[in-house]
């Protein structure tokens, strides 16, 4: 069975963010990226597969520029067989993203596709969504548990409240959440191996894939500085200001 | 920040990458329980065989006998990444293989590596090297343990002292007489834990906490001959060429606790507030940080400068030397100024500072002394 499992570069999640002055986006120029780490989760959870013997083949893609191919790299670092790198320097947004990976998925014919629910960045959790829909397959979000049988995965979710448990048929699309395993660090034996991995790279041209976007961004701003807290002399006063000025109570 | 370590021209694609796993591995595996393992002075002996797990112990050895292939530039990453921890005793003890190993791998015959190589390199067994002595530390031409032939063993007698992993490994590499007087008089010989007439004593220490320094004695100890690393008499210049690699290591190692202790002093300066403002609003305050990050970036582009030349196939020992003081007189500035902007805290047990001060002393004498570093240094520049 072929897995095929998505990974963005992304601001790795130790940098602090600076929003650009003209307020066009963050700061990207000198920025230490990372793959996004539920995308990690996703390489690791495909990697488990491969070695239980449930899966013959991992294949990891990537959408972005050039460098994009380091974070390909890492996948094959934690033992993905092989990357597919869609080269391109325009913004790609998550429905181009669904697209282009649903072109993949018609190329490649996998039995599951992972993906991070989300990534770090925009934190849109969209794409795993409308690739299963794009593609007509089933789909099992928030993963916490994924278990494949016979033609069929049992997929444990996070959702409010609790835990919800689905089965879906093969093929199928599978988001992951955090709690659903702890990625492994690539051994340096191993990020020496990857070097000799071959690497596909494609434009979305190729693909026949229109990617240019559907949203515009307006501006982006800093989340507004957290107030000091402050201290009060009575219960009374605490009461009146959580009623009158938190509206909490 | 412009202390970012690991980038530049001198690092490569899978330096970047060995240095993200060896970020998350110190931060999962060591920081959480540093502090502890420095109290209770020891760490556990699995960690040597997550370390091996991650590519750490078999860097630079050959790979036949487990080893991983890398340059300098890895060994950097290395122990700049370890350093983040700020346990030194820990990076020594965890690594003390880098020390006891590379004249086996050298010099070695095949029985002997593929006894010692394999086990250690795959965090199995811990190896040692043995060379200071009760009687006089950093002249290893003059050491007075002896190991007389007899038949098809030699007989070890004698003591060694501050010896990095001295009570746990199981492969000691030590210096011993087996010739005559002087440098041309010196073998290398491999001792295993278990023989007879070999015992250990642990000692006591300002710093390196975690580890299990000790003073070892041999009393008419019997080791079989082919236990010889190299040739025999020919144990000096094997020793001095240990010593090339060993001071660059220490070199990155300290310029890599300066780093920490100046992060940690920054992000107090940054949160701590006196006379209504924070710390490093105070023009003192921040000066003396702009002090800490000048040495620190001077002795990193030192340290990528030699371990480059050394690439190409120089010996710059006189820059080697050099290079090892500037280090260790960056971490003891560093962690000065560090543990004082911290003030009372950092006389109190617990940060990073407070423990790396207690560790600058142990680099400024250990793997040669600040004193003969000058010396060698002046030597080797003709004076």
């Amino acid at each position: 069975m072929k897995v095929i499992v998505a990974v963005k570069r992304v601001v790795d999640y130790n940098v602090k963010i600076r929003v650009k002055a003209d307020k066009t986006g963050v700061e990207l120029s000198n920025v230490k990226m990372s793959m996004n780490p539920f995308d990690e989760i996703g390489v690791e959870e495909a990697v488990r597969l491969k070695e239980a013997g449930v899966a013959s083949e991992v294949v990891a893609v990537s959408i972005g520029p050039a460098q994009a191919q380091e974070t390909i790299r890492t996948a094959l670092a934690m033992g993905a067989d092989r990357g597919i790198l869609i080269k391109t320097d325009e913004e790609v947004q998550p429905l181009a993203v669904a697209k282009l990976l649903k072109a993949v998925v018609e190329a490649e014919a996998p039995q599951i596709v992972i993906l991070g629910k989300q990534a770090i960045d925009d934190d849109s959790n969209q794409t795993g969504q409308m690739l299963a829909a794009l593609l007509g397959w089933a789909q099992g979000t928030f993963a916490s548990k994924v278990a494949l049988g016979d033609g069929k995965a049992t997929v444990t979710r996070e959702v409010d409240g609790g835990l919800q448990t689905v089965e879906l048929k093969l093929p199928a699309v599978v988001t992951t959440d955090l709690r659903l395993n702890e990625p492994r660090y690539a051994s340096l034996p191993n990020i020496m191996k990857a070097k000799k991995k071959p690497i596909d790279e494609k434009t979305p041209a190729d693909l026949g894939v229109d990617i240019a976007p559907r949203l515009k961004t307006l501006k982006v701003e800093e989340p507004p500085k957290r107030q000091a807290g402050r201290k009060v002399a009575s219960v009374e006063e605490l009461v009146q200001a959580l009623k009158n000025e938190a509206g909490v109570i | 920040m412009t202390l970012e370590f690991g980038v530049g021209p001198f690092y490569r694609e899978e330096h970047r990458a060995f240095q993200a796993s060896m970020r998350r591995f110190v931060e999962r595996e060591i920081m959480p329980h540093v502090e502890a393992w420095d109290e209770a002075g020891e760490f556990p002996r699995d960690l040597y065989r997550r370390a091996a797990e991650v590519g750490l112990l078999g860097l630079g050895f050959p790979e036949e006998h487990g080893g991983v292939p890398g340059d300098l530039f890895h060994a950097i990453v290395a122990a700049q990444e370890l350093a983040r921890a700020g346990a030194g005793g820990l990076s020594a003890s965890l690594q003390s293989h880098t020390i006891g190993c590379p004249p086996i791998a050298r010099l070695g015959s095949a029985d002997l590596k593929a006894r010692v190589l394999g086990p250690v390199l795959r965090g199995e067994k811990i190896s040692a090297l043995a060379i200071t002595e009760p009687g006089g530390g950093s002249d290893v031409a003059s050491l007075r343990t002896t190991a007389r032939r007899e038949g098809d063993h030699y007989v070890v007698n004698g003591a060694k002292t501050f010896i990095t992993s001295g009570m746990r490994a199981d492969f000691y590499t030590v210096a011993v007489r087996t010739g005559g007087e002087g440098m041309g008089g010196v073998s290398l010989l491999l001792i295993e834990r278990d023989r007879p007439g070999f015992t250990r004593t642990l000692l006591k220490k300002m710093g390196w906490w975690a580890s299990d320094t000790a003073s070892l004695h041999f009393d008419d100890c019997h080791v079989p001959v082919a236990n010889l690393i190299g040739e025999e008499n020919a144990g000096f210049r094997a020793i001095m060429l240990n010593f090339n690699g060993e001071r660059i290591g220490m070199a990155a190692s300290c310029n890599g606790m300066a780093r920490a202790a100046y992060e940690e002093a920054l992000a107090w300066a940054r949160e701590r507030r006196t006379f209504g403002r924070a710390l490093v609003q105070h023009q003192v305050i921040r000066h003396k940080l702009v002090d800490m990050a000048m040495r620190i970036g001077a002795t990193q582009a030192y340290l990528e400068q030699t371990a480059w030349r050394v690439m190409q196939g120089e010996n710059p020992i006189a820059d080697i030397c050099m290079l090892k003081n500037q280090a260790t007189q960056t971490m003891a500035f560093v962690a000065s100024e560090a543990v004082q902007i911290l003030g009372g805290s950092g006389f109190m047990r617990g940060p990073k500072s407070e423990r790396i001060y207690r560790e600058v002393k142990v680099n400024a004498i250990g793997g040669g002394a600040e004193e003969i570093m000058k010396e060698l240094a002046s030597r080797h520049l003709g004076w």
